[in-house]
């Protein structure tokens, strides 16, 4: 049945998307999602988890304008490394596929999808309808019902050159919805970096099916643009023994919400995501919002979120954490944490940090603090001759290690903290 | 090489006189040692030299080598020469030793328009140091200060006095906490780093730690004032009196 949401511009958005022409088996999952997403509505301020800043920005029937952002030279996040290059402007692939190694395959949404048949059938739009439940995601629903494109990936083996999808924006009211689908079989092994602003208005959807004993390691940037918008969801199912791990930075932009959902479907697997988020409302507005829910649906496997905000002049910083431990599922290992460092008065941080436990053998923990610059430190360091503006910087960077932390790759690290370095610097003029 | 006159000093946050008049003057190449009670405003004299915030200064002036301290911002007077080993060393988290260490000595030598040491030479420098203060490669990787006992804190700051090489050094309690070998080390570290161009004040509250550094001058300090001043015979005064006798004297 067709449920109009409450007074909100839904009917517009919907009347100018368009679904792509596909074939059978994207047709199925797209009409699918059609109906998910009408059942649920865009989301308003009543909804548990859009209270703190509301659905608006990513269901208004246009974008905002996104001005493009001079990087005045600097040099793309993971240029230093060997890599193999996917890229996208605007939403849409460009160029051409780099040669594969063995144990990868990759094929466009928008061309895999006109084919009747395809691997990515059992999984598009099978983990976003799954985790669906028990929170609605209403823009993921969206997302698999019209993104026209993306990428279908699937591992077999051990691929050591990570794979890099680099965003680009050059249209300022560029609308864009991407889903990629990434399929790692039993013991493979990927590491997916992302970086760039994908459009003015970005809406994405990342399905991972990590099988058992496989392992995927995910670093992505969100790239500078200060009016951009994105409403990102990883949706991820971890088989037994198997390793996903999630890392974002995310600095500036006007609005931008990162939903993870994951479920451990096997025993012993492991499964960290972090975050770290740097935004200065002093250009224009910034709210930053991760979203997580992790559910434990088998026993001995361990969870871990370290989510990092630095805010400074009227930027908001938002955190809604989830562990949800279900019968059974002992030996759980469940860990969160979200922080705020808050380097003025102005600033906000919204948690809602939740345990939901149904086992009695588990071991979960959370904290959520907010607090500002540790004034005692920051003379210890001053005293040693470090002038106030680089010594608070450091205090922020040693704030924000935690996340960073997470990151496996040496040199990955290095590069996304000079990004750090540099944002600081640039605030300091 | 310091100068301090009539210092008077009361806490921002309420009005309460700390320092009610301190009068202090170390030349250069000397030792001099402040004692007393506690509460009797030693450490917030150091910190008051130091820059740190909180504190009003409402008379009296504090120069190092003619240069008004009281008129710069912490990191200039460090770079100007001043040195204080913090009687509770600060717990950084998130900050590597190594990093801090590096950071504050190109930062000082920056501030001086000198050349920024190389990493090779910063390396150098840091496994010399440390080594004379058995501070291991554990200790050195390790957040600043966090996890490290009383000993290896104070340690600690030695390490960054021996690096920093400034020409006043401050030490406030750097005995208090140490057993008897970390003091060795401590006192070895500060005796190496005596010359003719250096200074120090060295707190304390006890004796023990002029055992192994000879002051040439001691200070007695109480209720915010210097009371007494004399030999190296001075501590050993207080050491079999306790502070009643010179107390009660002033009073
Ligand atoms: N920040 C502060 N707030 C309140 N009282 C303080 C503060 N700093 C120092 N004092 C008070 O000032 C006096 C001197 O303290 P301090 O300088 O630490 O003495 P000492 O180092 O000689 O033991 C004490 O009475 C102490 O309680
Ligand atoms: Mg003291």
């Amino acid at each position: 049945m067709v449920t109009p949401a409450v007074s909100n511009p839904a009917p517009s958005l919907l009347d100018r998307l368009v679904l792509p022409t596909s074939g059978a088996w994207a047709n199925d999952a797209r009409k699918g999602a059609l109906a998910r997403f009408r059942e649920m509505g865009f989301p308003g301020r009543r909804d548990e988890y859009w209270r703190f800043a509301g659905g608006d920005d990513f269901a208004a029937p246009e974008p905002e304008e996104a001005p493009i952002l001079d990087m005045q030279g600097e040099a793309p996040v993971f240029t230093g490394l060997e890599r193999l290059k996917f890229s996208f402007r605007d939403g849409r692939f460009e160029g051409t596929m780099p040669d594969l190694p063995e144990g990868l395959e990759v094929s466009r949404l928008a061309d895999a999808g006109q084919a009747d048949l395809h691997w990515a059938r059992d999984l598009y739009g099978v983990l976003e309808a799954a985790g669906q439940s028990p929170v609605a995601r209403p823009f993921a629903a969206l997302n698999t019902a019209f993104a026209p494109d993306g990428l279908l990936i699937r591992i077999t083996g051990k691929v050591a050159l990570p794979l890099n999808l680099i965003y680009c924006h050059d249209d300022p009211r560029s609308d864009a919805m991407l889903h990629h689908v990434l399929r790692l079989e039993p013991g493979a092994e990927l590491t997916l970096l992302e970086n760039g602003p994908a459009a003015a208005r970005l809406n994405t959807v990342l399905e991972v099916d990590v099988a058992e004993g496989a392992c995927f390691h995910h670093v992505r940037t969100q790239g500078r643009d200060h009016g951009r918008r994105a409403v990102t969801h990883v949706f991820a199912r971890l088989g037994q023994e198997s390793v996903f791990k999630s890392f974002t930075l995310t600095v500036n932009g006007t609005h931008t919400r990162n939903e993870t959902v994951i479920e451990f479907a096997g025993e012993g697997g492991v499964a960290h995501v972090a975050g770290a988020a740097m935004g200065d409302g002093r250009m224009g507005s910034f709210i930053h919002d991760d979203t997580v829910f992790i559910t434990h649906g088998a026993p001995g496997c361990e969870s871990r979120q370290v989510y990092k905000k630095v805010l400074l002049n009227g930027a908001v910083g938002i955190f809604q954490g989830k562990i949800l431990v279900r019968e059974g599922a002992q030996k759980t290992d469940g860990y969160q944490k979200s922080q705020a460092l808050l380097l003025d008065e102005d600033s906000t941080f919204l948690a809602k940090p939740e345990l939901e436990i149904y086992a009695d053998d588990v071991a979960c923990s959370h904290g959520s603090t907010s607090g500002g610059i540790d004034e005692e430190a920051l003379f210890y360091l001053r005293s040693r001759g470090v002038p106030a503006a680089e010594a608070q910087d450091l205090l922020v960077l040693a704030f924000l290690s935690d996340a960073m932390d997470e990151i496996e790759d040496a040199a990955i690290t290095e590069d996304i903290t000079s990004r750090l370095e540099a944002w600081l610097a640039r605030r300091r003029g | 090489m310091l100068e301090i006159k009539g210092l008077k000093v009361k806490l921002e946050a309420e009005d309460k006189e700390i320092l009610k008049g301190v009068d202090l003057e170390v030349p250069a190449g000397a030792v001099h040692a402040i004692m007393g009670p506690n509460g009797s405003g030693k450490s917030t004299l150091s910190y008051v030299l130091a820059g740190r915030e909180g504190y009003e200064v409402t008379a009296g002036s504090a120069t190092l080598d003619g240069q008004d301290l009281l008129d710069m911002a912490p990191e200039e007077r460090a770079a100007a020469g001043l040195f204080l080993a913090f009687q509770y060393p600060v717990e950084i988290p998130g900050v590597g030793n190594m990093t801090f260490l590096r950071t504050a000595v190109n930062s000082q030598r920056k501030l001086r328009g000198e050349e920024e040491l190389s990493a090779a030479e910063f390396l150098k420098l840091v496994r010399t140091e440390a080594r004379k203060l058995r501070i291991d490669a554990d200790m050195l990787k390790r957040p600043v200060n966090v996890g490290f006992s009383g000993g290896e804190k104070k340690r600690n700051e030695i390490l960054q006095m021996a690096m920093l090489q400034p020409k006043m050094c401050i030490l406030d309690e750097t005995d208090s906490g140490l057993d008897v070998d970390a003091m060795k080390l401590v006192a070895e570290g500060v005796n190496g780093l005596r010359d003719a161009g250096r200074s120090f004040l060295v707190i304390t509250h006890y004796q023990r730690l002029l055992d192994h550094i000879k002051p040439d001058v001691v200070h007695i300090m109480a209720a915010g004032r210097i009371v007494r001043t004399g030999g190296p015979e001075l501590a050993l005064e207080v050491e079999h009196n306790g502070y009643g006798d010179i107390l009660s004297e002033v009073a």
